[in-house]
């Protein structure tokens, strides 16, 4: 090895040591940002270092260097404008658009760069499969969040013979790269049946299960990467590939785990109605108690300790500011203020907590489930705005179809104010307990204007 | 089994051991931050881009490194871009 092969694989290491040391620095919301700059600066230098070894080599033409340069300007111009323009509501959309591109690139690479040898064809083969899947699929991920495309699951006729069909396709076109050193054309047929499993595959799935879904792709996309990094035999993509992979499978598995919904049953699709509030169902059987915002500012002005409890319905409505204009002029009275985030509560993991942070929460409210279900233990005043099966009290016995889900201890609190524009159902499609029992006080309203009216009545009467 | 193969397999898993070491530790408050900055990392993929530039010379493999010097530029650097702007929002009380 020459000096400067040497000198090229220890930065590359360092680089990949600035990745982990990043991802380490994200444990604390305090240091976070530092280790995310940290990841970034490493990436900025194994780009310069690919540089030095572009011209150091010469191998690259004039031609290919003019292209690159252009496609990387272009590409990075676009995610830099979509990056800074986006709202914090549209994150997983354009999260989703990151991955999709991410595994397009990684495809892209072997394609361009045809692996010879068996070594080198497995991971090829791999890497466009996982690849072109991670591309299509995440596209049409991005525009179910976005509501481009319809968020009901959407049954394609034929659509999961098509798929495995193309599955048999694949693998056949698969083994003839591998094995008999296939033209290239394989390949590119190889891109076109993922492609086409992709979309067949993230059509059915319902946007209850996005936030899944989503982790489950980017764990794809660093497999990809991977893979694209044995084809190079690059040690870099090979470490990032393996890191995003693990993020991407610990997140699925959490995701999974709390909706209670296995990864085959998401994978299977169906389940799930999209963004729209579900059709409202007739009254339930036992009567609900109905309360007035003056009453609840009272109620909540008096409290000792009030714990918030946001769901999906609260985002939608882009309520996230006004109930955190409540928080704090509770805070400014004394009372004890926390929020209670079931993992679910957004369209991705962790998305919530962006929307309360957003919004001037302090990070130190923001709690998780078991923190949540502790404070909601000692809360005088539970608020749920928006959030409706994770709170379902029907989730503790069997039999039913929220059963086993983890749901927040919403009913363990002295007592319950609930803001909901009707007695609707939510993805589970049954009565909620919570709403018919005795503790618990109903506001209809919407999110926005129920926070609103409870904020004035405070200002106006406590 | 070729030696770098097997070089190449065990980086892999020990990354994904390490992976799984470190980001189990992250709080579900930064789950969104976390997964963004995780598909930011995988913007490395430019690199693999960038050395393609030193096999294509026809007119297709100009088109694929061009498509893929997009893909792998916009996921890069809108992926730090936007976790940055996202853990800024991240406040302390005071």
């Amino acid at each position: 090895m020459s000096v400067f092969d040497t000198a090229v694989h220890l930065i590359y290491l360092a680089c990949a040591v600035g990745f982990v040391a990043g991802l380490h620095l994200m444990n604390a919301p305090a240091t976070a940002r530092r280790g995310n700059r940290i990841s970034g600066l490493g990436m900025a230098v194994a780009v310069l270092v690919t540089a030095a070894v572009l011209v150091h080599e010469g191998d690259a033409g004039v031609g290919a260097v003019t292209t690159l340069v252009a496609g990387a300007l272009a590409g990075g111009v676009a995610g830099t404008v979509a990056a800074r323009r986006v709202r914090m509501t549209a994150m997983p959309q354009l999260v989703s658009v990151f991955n999709a591109v991410g595994g397009g690139a990684a495809a892209l690479i072997a394609l361009g760069d045809p692996p010879d040898g068996t070594r080198a064809a497995v991971a090829g083969v791999l890497d466009v499969l996982i690849g072109a899947v991670t591309f299509s699929g995440s596209l049409v991920a991005s525009g179910k969040l976005a509501g481009k495309i319809a968020g009901q699951p959407i049954i394609v006729p034929f659509g999961r013979p098509a798929a495995a069909a193309l599955g048999v396709i694949a693998a056949g076109l698969g083994v003839l790269v591998i094995g008999f050193d296939a033209p290239v054309a394989a390949l590119y047929g190889l891109a076109g049946c993922a492609l086409a499993a992709g979309i067949l595959l993230t059509l059915p799935i319902g946007g209850a299960d996005m936030p899944v879904v989503i982790s489950l792709l980017n764990a794809f996309t660093g497999t990809a990467v991977a893979m694209a990094g044995f084809v190079l035999a690059s040690t870099p993509l090979i470490i990032a590939g393996g890191l995003v992979g693990a993020a991407g499978a610990i997140l699925t598995s959490l995701m999974a785990d709390a909706m209670n919904r296995s990864i085959g049953a998401i994978i299977a699709g169906g389940y799930g109605t999209g963004d729209a509030i579900a059709a409202a169902a007739g009254p339930g059987s036992a009567p609900v108690r109905e309360t007035t915002a003056d009453d609840v500012a009272l109620q909540l002005a008096y409290a000792e300790q009030v714990v918030i409890v946001p769901g999906y319905g609260l985002a939608a409505a882009q309520a996230q500011h006004e109930a955190v204009a409540l928080a704090e002029a509770l805070s400014q009275r004394g009372v004890r203020i926390s929020y209670a985030i079931h993992p679910v509560a957004g369209r991705m993991p962790g998305h919530m907590n962006v929307l309360l942070a957003e919004a001037n929460a302090p990070y130190e409210q923001l709690r998780d489930l078991e923190e949540g279900d502790a404070d909601l233990a000692r809360a005088d005043v539970a608020l749920v705005v928006g959030a409706n099966d994770v709170t379902n009290p029907a989730a503790r016995r069997p039999g039913n179809p929220v059963s086993g889900m983890p749901i927040l201890d919403v009913d363990k609190a002295r007592s319950v104010v609930v803001i909901k524009r009707s007695l609707g159902h939510g993805y589970a499609g049954i009565d909620n307990e919570l709403y018919t029992d005795p503790r618990t006080t109903m506001l209809f309203a919407d999110a926005k204007e129920g926070l609103a009216s409870i904020l004035a009545a405070l200002h106006a009467y406590a | 089994m070729n030696p770098l193969l097997v070089a190449d397999l065990t980086v892999f898993v020990l990354a994904l051991l390490v992976g799984f070491e470190v980001i189990s530790k992250v709080p579900a408050t930064l789950h969104t931050p976390l997964m963004s900055g995780a598909n930011a990392i995988h913007g490395v993929v430019i690199i693999g881009v960038m050395l393609l530039a030193a096999v294509v010379s026809t007119g297709p493999g100009q088109v694929v490194l061009a498509g893929a010097a997009f893909c792998a530029a916009m996921n890069v650097t809108g992926g730090y871009v936007v976790t940055d702007r996202m853990l800024a929002m991240f406040r302390s009380r005071s």
